[in-house]
């Protein structure tokens, strides 16, 4: 039943009457989102495409038992934005914006710890639950329902990865972007988790970059604790050290966070990585195949024990 | 962003960190004053954004003025590691007894700034790291409570016996948390903070990068951007609102979004080519945006073909047709122009394209194969 969002999404849009906010709030309401309210401080009172406007989340959550938040505010204000969700009793929070400052990252990632609150982002493209709900910005007409869950830390790869599975006759249960920056609120053991516990989904994409130790900490965790077959693509193996390639967290610090290394990992871990994002259906595929394989040689052994154990 | 030595330096006496005398000079005569000025033996310094700038020859002891004239005529004006040395610090030599390491990271794993110190100190950090990494002691410090002093006190004790070093290190340490959270650091950095002879603790070199995320709020720093130090065309890019990085090969690539912009870059070298800058034109998408984007592109005498990779989610096809086709018309380019446009608006980029009718692909690969078959780069 997909993860995060889905049929019993209320959504607010925080920042509704700006530019990205309002366009994005119509686009979601047009896909079938059920977005309740919008919050821009001095425009309460006010409808954008329909939606009600508040001036703070408080009353609009009040009034309109709003559950989900996205946010599109600019940067100087998006943290604020955060809390402001959060302390109004929201659980799920999606910050679209880019060039959030690392160290309002920090303070909030440890402020929501404790609170039982998802954050998805900043500097993501949000999430899509096909045929169920949209939140952020990531385009409906190239998703379709059904069972590949998909995850990664960037916006228009993500598209195309969900445009070669759409092409290539694979349905997804929830597609997320998790953001690019250093300091992310949801990372990829989170997503993993949630994917792995979710029913309707059997199989992950995970599309990693340079930058970190998340795709590697994932690997790991896959490994020991994922039944459901994963595979992978890491960009960047062409990327210069030291540079930031716009994702803030895109960046390779001395020796460490390479593509290589990723990869390596992965492989480790009994991921197939793809050169080519199109490759990814295709190696889906085959691991699904596999995983069919090998359940069924396990149900054959068990069922040639019990016959044993009757005989005896 | 990265800022000098002598930058970060100023930050830290700002809050009273101790620090050499010294002052950055950039030409011969300035060097030389300074060094009068000091009046005592004198470090001569090379101001670059790389590292290893010892073993490079950027770094000399000069006994007396004679000397310091020598080493800041050697220094300045040369390549380090491909950049050019404009600036020199002139500081005071201080005798070491010992060296220290110390240093604060924005750490993504903890979602923390970690603070690290090691007796193993004036050596590469990242090869003590890799070797031996229980030689380096951290401390993760909860960003909402900030750094206490007992916490820097006991990593002080970590490397230090003496109370009175003690002290000072963990005044050091303090300070230097205040520095990284009110410049919005994601790096600060002292390596080696040194002994003297005399029992005092000083920093005598200072690394600082800064999140370029917090920039809008830190004004003063951006005041220090050394744009000598910056590729020129990447500083054109980034008046234009492109993201653009430049490379050494001979494919140029449009694209939008980070992530797609890399994937693009490594089918490029997969198949066979070489990519000559990484280039995210962002997500929304106005033609001048395009048409900058090529102009950079275009000037770069390396490049043998542009590949234009955009797939249209809030950047919509038709803009950047628009862009495209401007371009053409605006620089004549000579070199083959290989577009793929899909996602949003595509049918209507499509008619627009039809005005200059420039060689398109289907998907990514394709597309990737025919700019580096068009710019003669792989025929066996």
């Amino acid at each position: 039943m997909a993860i995060f969002i889905n049929k019993k999404t209320k959504l607010l849009v925080q920042g509704i009457t700006g530019r990205d906010g309002s366009f994005h709030a119509k686009e979601m309401k047009k896909y079938g989102t059920n977005v309740v309210a919008g919050v821009t401080p001095g425009k309460g009172g006010t409808k954008v495409a329909g939606i009600p406007v508040f001036n703070n989340v408080a009353d609009a959550v009040a009034k309109t038992k709003a559950n989900t938040s996205v946010i599109y505010v600019p940067p100087a204000f998006a943290s604020d934005s955060i809390y402001e969700a959060v302390d109004a009793g929201i659980k799920t929070v999606i910050c679209i914006t880019e060039g959030v400052p690392a160290n309002d990252m920090m303070k909030i990632y440890h402020y929501i710890k404790h609170r039982g609150v998802r954050l998805i982002g900043p500097n993501c493209p949000g999430l899509i639950s096909p045929e169920l709900s949209k939140v952020g910005i990531i385009p409906g007409n190239i998703c379709k329902r059904g069972n590949i869950g998909v995850v990664s830390r960037s916006g228009t790869l993500t598209y195309e990865v969900i445009f070669a599975l759409t092409s290539g006759g694979m349905g997804q249960s929830t597609c997320i972007g998790i953001g690019g920056d250093q300091i992310i609120g949801t990372n990829f053991i989170d997503v993993l988790t949630a994917f792995e516990n979710d029913r309707s989904t059997k199989g992950v994409v995970m599309i990693g970059e340079i930058g970190g130790s998340d795709e590697e900490d994932a690997a790991m965790f896959v490994k020991k604790k994922m039944t459901k077959p994963v595979v992978g693509f890491i960009a960047g193996r062409t990327a210069p050290p030291g540079k930031r390639m716009g994702h803030a967290g895109a960046i390779i610090s001395g020796s460490s966070g390479t593509a290589a290394d990723k990869v390596k990992a992965l492989n480790k871990a009994g991921i197939p990585v793809a050169t080519s994002p199109l490759e990814l259906p295709a190696l889906m595929t085959e691991k699904l195949k596999e995983m069919k394989a090998k359940k069924g040689t396990v149900k054959k052994t068990k069922t040639k024990r019990s016959t044993k154990a009757k005989k005896k | 962003m990265k800022i000098h030595e002598y930058q970060a330096k100023e930050l830290f006496q700002a809050v009273g960190m101790p620090v050499p005398p010294g002052k950055v000079a950039t030409t011969v005569q300035e060097a030389v004053a300074i060094a009068d000025e000091i009046n005592r033996p004198v470090m001569v310094k090379a101001q670059v954004h790389v590292g290893g700038r010892g073993k490079a020859g950027g770094v000399k002891y000069a006994e007396n003025l004679e000397a310091a004239k020598i080493w800041a005529q050697r220094i300045l004006g040369m390549d380090i590691k491909g950049l050019p040395v404009n600036k020199v610090l002139i500081t005071e030599a201080v005798e070491i007894t010992s060296e220290t390491y110390l240093g604060i990271i924005l750490d993504r794993v903890t979602k923390c700034p970690v603070i690290m110190i090691s007796a193993a100190g004036g050596i590469d950090i990242e090869e003590v790291a890799d070797k031996t990494p229980e030689k380096i002691h951290k401390l993760a410090v909860n960003p909402r409570v900030g750094l206490r002093p007992f916490e820097a006190r006991n990593l002080a004790y970590k490397v230090f016996r003496d109370i009175k070093l003690v002290r000072q290190v963990t005044d050091i340490i303090l300070k230097l948390y205040d520095v990284f959270w009110n410049v919005d650091a994601s790096l600060v950095e002292i390596n080696p903070l040194i002994t003297t002879p005399i029992n005092q603790v000083i920093a005598i070199d200072g690394k600082v990068n800064i999140d370029d995320n917090g920039l809008f709020r830190q004004p003063e720093i951006e005041q220090m951007r050394d744009l000598s130090a910056e590729d020129p065309s990447e500083i054109e890019a980034k008046k234009a609102g492109l993201t653009f990085i430049k490379l050494d090969g001979n494919i140029g690539c449009i694209v939008n979004g980070a992530g797609l912009a890399m994937a693009t870059m490594d089918l490029v070298k997969h198949y066979g080519g070489d990519p000559a800058n990484f280039l995210d034109i962002g997500g929304s998408s106005n033609p001048e945006k395009v048409l900058n984007a090529m102009r950079i592109i275009l000037g770069d005498p390396n490049v043998k073909a542009v590949l234009i990779n955009i797939f249209g989610g809030i950047t919509r096809c038709d803009d950047v047709a628009s862009g495209i086709v401007a371009a053409v018309k605006e620089l004549n380019p000579e070199i083959p122009i290989v577009t793929r446009l899909t996602g949003t608006n595509e049918a209507k980029a499509r008619k627009i394209m039809k005005e200059i009718s420039l060689p398109t692909a289907p998907t990514l690969d394709e597309v990737v194969k025919k700019a580096i078959k068009l710019a003669g780069l792989n025929e066996e």
